[in-house]
């Protein structure tokens, strides 16, 4: 068996790479925005139904948060203990069953934010509830109403503690998103498939799609850690 | 970050070096290997009926299987069934999972390029299918629509050609996902294998979906990965034996219901 690599074969298809970096690139900023702005609202209203709740007026409020707190367990749960190919063939393939079409590139969007959501729930409620009681109580002293606390007195510094655990899992939701040219996304790993199928290299384009997701992830992991430092949590230092 | 990098680097080159040894132990011929062992390694499909599909015991059967075992029986060897999907088939012969492809592969330039190819064995034919409703009278009725096709197939790599460009071929990875898409609406057309759509149209009536354009006639060949001229001969007599004996005519009335036609060698 002799062997010959021709990498040019799957160079010269470089626009099809590009495209696939490109949607790669757009599927992962898009499930990043949503995926952790919807798992910071849920972590919240779940640190918010085990609060102990002095207020009696509050008692309503805190039934419905109760129940509000066992649906996100649940989909949680869910999200976290299915795999990622069948979240995303459901929602493909089974939802127009109910009567719900979404486009191959709506539905890797969507799954990705489900899938994100529920991961980033969980390590960004660990953040929130490192926060000292004390931080809380010297927010209420100065008359900070409770969404005003928890916006500028709790969540910036609970994002500052688990900002690196929060990059990583955008990079392996990311890497997930190679399983989306499955159901014709053209991803990153839809265009290597792609030339593979035609030209029959498949060392060289899978060895190529490889380096490539190789570079974005420390390229993303880099740039979100700088923009974590320099923007968001401006000022912070760890008190680890 | 530079020094991480250099790592990444020096391991990708001890892997492209243990690729390199292993391949060079791996010399030995495909015939006397199977000959020796008693036993040979065959790709079927096992998502195309009627050529390729599990029955109900959950073990694979139709016209390639049967196939796969005839030529292992008439090797003295015993089979073993190895299920590929329709762009995998290939990369599993390149790389020696396998002796043989018997998994309705058909012959083109490109593919000729890195497998050699036995004689023909059973008939095939791709084309395109759609709803009764939508009016499809030739390629250039595709513009604008979307057509599922599996990735790498022939209907694939011809369909890109014969399509106008606002066609948008949409390519999943194996032949019920490409079914699945259409049979749920994601697409409004789907290009796809004879047999394939029989049994896509027999269990979905509400789709009212019927045969539009053909694609390509294109009868079955045996891959053979390159270089295994003594296996390919040996197939290509089983084959021609076949032929004569009507062995290949009574496969092909069993699964197919029709007459295995002109096969070309």
């Amino acid at each position: 068996m002799n062997i010959a690599f021709d990498f040019w074969a799957v160079f010269e298809q470089w626009p099809l790479l590009l495209t696939g970096v490109a949607w790669t690139l757009g599927l992962t900023s898009l499930s990043g925005i949503f995926g952790l702005s919807l798992g910071v609202v849920m972590a919240w209203a779940r640190l918010e139904a085990v609060r102990p709740n002095h207020d009696l007026h509050r008692k309503k409020i805190s039934r419905v948060l109760d129940i509000l707190d066992k649906l996100i367990l649940f989909y949680v749960e869910l999200i976290r203990n299915t795999p990622f190919i069948v979240q995303l063939f459901f929602i493909f393939f089974g939802l127009p069953a109910l009567g719900l079409r979404l486009s191959a590139e709506v539905a890797s969007v969507l799954a990705m934010v489900i899938n994100l959501s529920a991961y980033s729930c969980e390590i960004v409620r660990a953040g929130l509830e490192a926060t000292p009681p004390a931080q809380v109580q010297a927010g209420e002293s100065l008359g900070l109403k409770p969404v005003q606390i928890f916006k500028h007195v709790v969540l910036p510094p609970a994002l500052f503690k688990v900002w690196p655990a929060l990059v990583s899992q955008i990079i392996i939701v990311m890497l997930g998103s190679a399983v989306c040219g499955q159901i014709s996304t053209e991803e990153l790993s839809y265009s290597a498939n792609l030339i593979q199928s035609r030209n029959f290299r498949a060392f060289e384009s899978f060895i190529t799609a490889a380096f490539i997701y190789l570079l974005l992830s420390i390229a993303i992991r880099w740039l979100l850690n700088k923009v974590g430092r320099q923007v968001i949590f401006k000022g912070m230092v760890s008190h680890d | 970050m530079t020094k991480s990098f250099l790592n990444v680097l020096r391991l990708c080159l001890l892997f492209v070096a243990m690729f390199a040894i292993s391949s060079a132990s791996n010399a030995q011929n495909a015939l006397d290997g199977i000959l020796k062992s008693k036993s040979i390694k065959i790709a079927i499909p096992t998502d195309f009926p009627p050529y390729g599909f599990v029955g109900l015991d959950m073990q694979p059967q139709g016209l390639d299987v049967e196939m796969a075992q005839y030529i292992a029986q008439k090797l003295g060897a015993k089979v073993e069934l190895v299920p590929v999907s329709s762009p995998n088939r290939i990369p599993y012969l390149q790389t020696k999972k396998v002796d043989l492809v018997i998994s309705t592969l058909g012959k083109n330039p490109d593919r000729e390029k890195v497998i050699d190819f036995t004689f023909a064995y059973a008939p095939y034919y791709q084309a395109v299918y759609a709803p009764k409703s939508l009016s499809i009278k030739s390629f250039n009725d595709l513009a604008g629509k979307t057509i599922s096709a599996t990735r790498g197939a022939l209907e694939d790599t011809e369909l890109t050609k014969l399509a106008p460009p606002s066609a948008q071929i949409k390519r999943f990875e194996d032949n019920s996902s490409t079914v699945a898409a259409f049979v749920a609406g994601q697409v409004q057309v789907v290009a796809t294998g004879a047999s394939v759509a029989a049994s896509m149209i027999q269990k979905n009536p509400q789709l009212g979906a019927e045969y539009k354009l053909l694609i390509k006639d294109s009868p079955c060949f045996v891959g053979v990965a390159k270089g295994e001229d003594t296996l390919r001969t040996k197939v290509n007599e089983i084959i021609s034996a076949a032929h004569k004996n009507g062995d290949l005519e009574k496969l092909s009335m069993k699964w197919l219901s029709r007459s295995t036609g002109e096969l070309p060698e």
